[in-house]
Parts: C-alpha cells; structure tokens; sequence
C-alpha cells in the first residue's frame, strides 16, 4: 500500500516537474506594448484587496496557511 | 459600535475633503519629487458563520460568530533625485466580532463583556523602486490590538525583476511579536488570574520567509511558484478553550510551544480570447503537528464589458488532523498535548460564491475619481457542521 502511495506522489512530481518545463520552455518575451491583458486589474498574480477578511478568517478556520501573500500566523489571537 | 460606525464616516469624510482639491496639470516627460497622491481603497466585510463544535465549550455548543471588517489604505508615491520611486502605503483597519463561544469562557453570568470586542491594526510600508535596474526594496511596520491580544510586527523585502522584465524574483522576511492575555475557563482561575481585568500575559512569536518567482509565460499568461516556510514560538493555544477528558475531567488546551509550517502555492492566470480572465491557485501545505493541507482555487472573470465583469469563483481544501486534536471527552490524563479545536480536525471545505467589478473610465457613478466598485459574496462550508457567509465592497479612489 505504502510502495503505491509513494509510486501516486512520485508520479504526481514528475506530471508537475514536466508541467513546468514545458510552461516555462513555451516562454516567449512579451515587449510593455504587448502587456495589456497581462495589465489588467483582474489578472493580478496576488490575493485581491476584496480578498483580506475571506483570507483572514480562512486562515483562523483551517489549519493550513501561507503561500498566497498574506499573514502566516500572528497578528491576531481571533477564535 | 458606534464609534467605529463614526469612525469609518469620519475617513469616508476626509476622503472627500481630500477630492475637493484638484491637482495641477504636470508634464509628462518630468517626474515631479513631489509626494503624488496615487490611490485610497476601502474595504467592508460582513462575515457570519456557525457551527456547533465550539473550542471554547471542548468542540461542542454553539460557533455562532459575525465579524464587521472596515480598512482604509492610503498610498502615496514621489521620485527621488536618482529618479527611484518611493510608495508609501498607510492603513488601518477596525474589526468589530460577536462570538456566542466566548461568552461561555464565563458560562455563568448571562452574557459577559467577552460576547464582543473591537480589534484596531494600523500599519505603514514603503518601497523604493529602480525602474532601471528592476529592483525593489521594501520594509512595513504593523500592529494589532484588542481586549486580550497583542501583536507588533515587521517585515523587509527585495524584488529583481530579470533583464527582459518578463520575469521577477522577490523575498521576504516577516516577524510578529504577539502577547497573548491569559484568560482561562472561570472553572479553571486559581488565586493570580481570578481578578477581571488584570491578567497574566504571555508571548508568540512568529518568523517567516518567502521566496517567489513569477513568469510571462505569453500575452496572455502569466504564473507565479511561492514557498514560504514559517516558525512559531511561545504559547500557541488559546487559554479559554476546554478539553474534556474521557472521566469527565475540564482541562485548558495544551499544544506544542513550537510549530513550523511550509506551504507552497502555485498561481497562473490566463487571459482566454478578450473576455474570459481564468485563475488558478494551488496550494501545498505541511507543518509539523502532521496538518497536510490540498487547496485548489478556481476563478473565471467574464467580462460583460471592458469596465464590467461578473466573476464567479469556487476553492476545495482539504486537511487532515493535527496529531493533538481530538473530539470530546476522547483525550485521556496520558495525553501531553490535547485540543479539541475543529480548525485542527480532519476535514474538507467548499467556498463559493461571485463578485462584481464595475471600473468605468469616467469614474462610478460618473465621479471622476471613484476609479473602481466592487462586491463579492461567498458561502463556506465544511463538512465537520460548520458554514459561514461573508460579502464584501471594495471601494478604490485614484
């Protein structure tokens, strides 16, 4: 059982490892003219301002955290 | 309550005292030294949940909570003479929370001045940005407050952009000094912490680093690799939730006096024809309580048109439990560290809702400067008896 599990997450890391080669190889050079989609408001590769109080109380209701701009633990003892 | 309402009219007011000033035509071509208003945004929150595992009463009773969330940023920028921008960013935020679990750390009055509280978190950052080089450097300044926690907080960080500007790596550094009051179960208070307002404190403190790499894949896409690892330290449970033993026995929550946490995400958005904006966030996360987390995002902006767009979005996550945690009246006397927390259960969520932007060019409503409107709700649930609402307003003048 375990000798599958780690056959499932060594195949899941070599799917992603290849995944990101080939996204990564694709990668062509966009001029500043040519980023106006990439510009746009909604295309932001962060957390959104609307976002604060759901990122907020996701991270007092889960136990994970982190990797998403936000706070990782401090700052409040909120139940 | 009141006085956060007057508070929140009171910024809305300077706000608009602040617009009745125009700013005078500048050149182009000249980057004026002079400090340049650049925007201010609001954002409202009403967020209500309930359940019925409460920490508080041992992972039973009721978690009925609302939460109203108000902020307000202000941010400025101005040119150096080596021509180096410098942002600065003010905020301050006030939450106003009713918790029906907090009340019952004192079950025996009928409703103890614990019910509700106010938490104020003001914080100031700046960068400095070499648009030549493609380099920026950063540091911020937070603090927090409220009736039985305090927090101070600090953070640095640098960003390269590369030699195309096509792709960009950041880092930054995060600590939280917290200070966390006392207040145990009224059945748990001996002799020192019986008094009403003079409790013992303690602290935790929180350090992390994160590193991230974001990429121009094409026109349209761009993604984003973020790993961040995160060490916590000094009292990490609450004192007024209860643990109850199998005998019976009422106990304050003990957890480990240190915890470390690394989660890594992976973000893309894809820009698909000239109406549909998709985003994508995936999560990995470990820590060493044995918490392993899966989260997935999904997010589809479609725009009606340029300046309005309708986004529906949906996020799974997925957890298992903390090695401490265990419902109640199963921990037993040979148990080192017990909770009873359903936040470190086993168990999934589902969070989904849609939001509205409307940005026109001349402004909402016409008004020139009310560069942006928009509003989002979303209903949470997890499968452990527990779903809450939230709907928010984003308000941005420019």
């Amino acid at each position: 059982m375990k000798l599958i599990q780690n056959k499932g997450k060594i195949f899941f890391c070599v799917l992603l490892l290849s995944a990101a080669v080939s996204i990564f190889s694709s990668c062509t050079t966009v001029k500043e003219y040519q980023k106006n989609k990439l510009n746009d408001a909604e295309m932001t590769l962060s957390a959104r301002k609307i976002e604060k109080t759901e990122l907020n109380f996701q991270s007092y209701r889960e136990g994970a955290s982190g990797a998403n701009g936000g706070k990782t633990g401090g700052g409040c003892g909120c139940n | 309550m009141k006085k956060i309402c007057l508070t929140v009219v009171g910024m809305y007011l300077s706000l608009l005292a602040a617009f009745s000033q125009r700013s005078p035509n500048t050149d182009s071509s000249y980057k004026s030294r002079k400090l340049k208003f650049e925007e201010v945004n609001i954002v409202s929150s009403y967020y209500k949940q309930d359940g019925n595992h409460a920490a508080v009463t041992g992972g039973t009773g009721s978690q009925e909570l609302t939460d109203l969330s108000n902020s307000i940023d202000l941010k400025l920028t101005r040119y150096d003479k080596f021509n180096r921008k410098h942002s600065y960013s003010l905020e301050i935020g006030i939450d106003h929370y009713t918790s029906a679990s907090s009340d019952k750390i004192d079950p025996k009055t009928l409703s103890s001045a614990s019910h509700a509280d106010s938490r104020i978190y003001p914080s100031v950052n700046w960068t400095m940005e070499n648009e030549k080089k493609g380099t920026t450097i950063g540091a911020g300044l937070y603090a927090s407050t409220e009736f039985d926690y305090k927090s101070f907080g600090g953070n640095i960080n640098f960003s390269k952009k590369t030699k195309n500007r096509n792709g960009e790596f950041s880092a930054k550094v995060q600590a939280y000094l917290d200070q966390v009051s006392l207040i145990y179960p009224v059945e748990l208070r001996t002799g020192a912490n019986q008094g009403e307002h003079d409790y013992a404190t303690t602290g935790r403190n929180s350090f992390s680093g994160t590193l991230s790499w974001s990429q121009i894949i094409n026109k349209n896409l761009q993604v984003m690799l973020e790993g961040e690892i995160v060490y916590q330290n000094g009292y990490l449970g609450l004192p007024f939730n209860r643990v109850y033993f199998s005998d019976n026995s009422v106990h304050v929550e003990q957890l480990p006096s240190s915890r470390l946490k690394t989660p890594i995400g992976l973000r893309a958005n894809y820009f698909l024809g000239d109406r549909l904006i998709i985003r994508a966030w995936y999560r990995y996360y470990k820590d060493d309580w044995n918490i392993k987390s899966n989260t997935i995002q999904l997010e589809t902006s479609v725009k009606i048109n340029p300046f309005l767009s309708l986004t529906p979005f949906y996020r799974f996550y997925q957890q298992t439990a903390a090695d401490y945690f265990a419902p109640y009246q199963v921990h037993t006397v040979a148990d080192n560290y017990y909770t009873s927390n359903y936040d470190l259960s086993k168990f999934n969520s589902n969070f989904y809702g849609v939001g509205f932007r409307m940005a026109p060019p001349k402004g909402v409503f016409n008004i020139q400067h009310f560069n942006a409107l928009e509003i989002r709700y979303g209903h949470y649930q997890k499968n452990v008896n527990m779903n809450s609402n939230i709907i928010s307003l984003h308000l941005k003048f420019k």
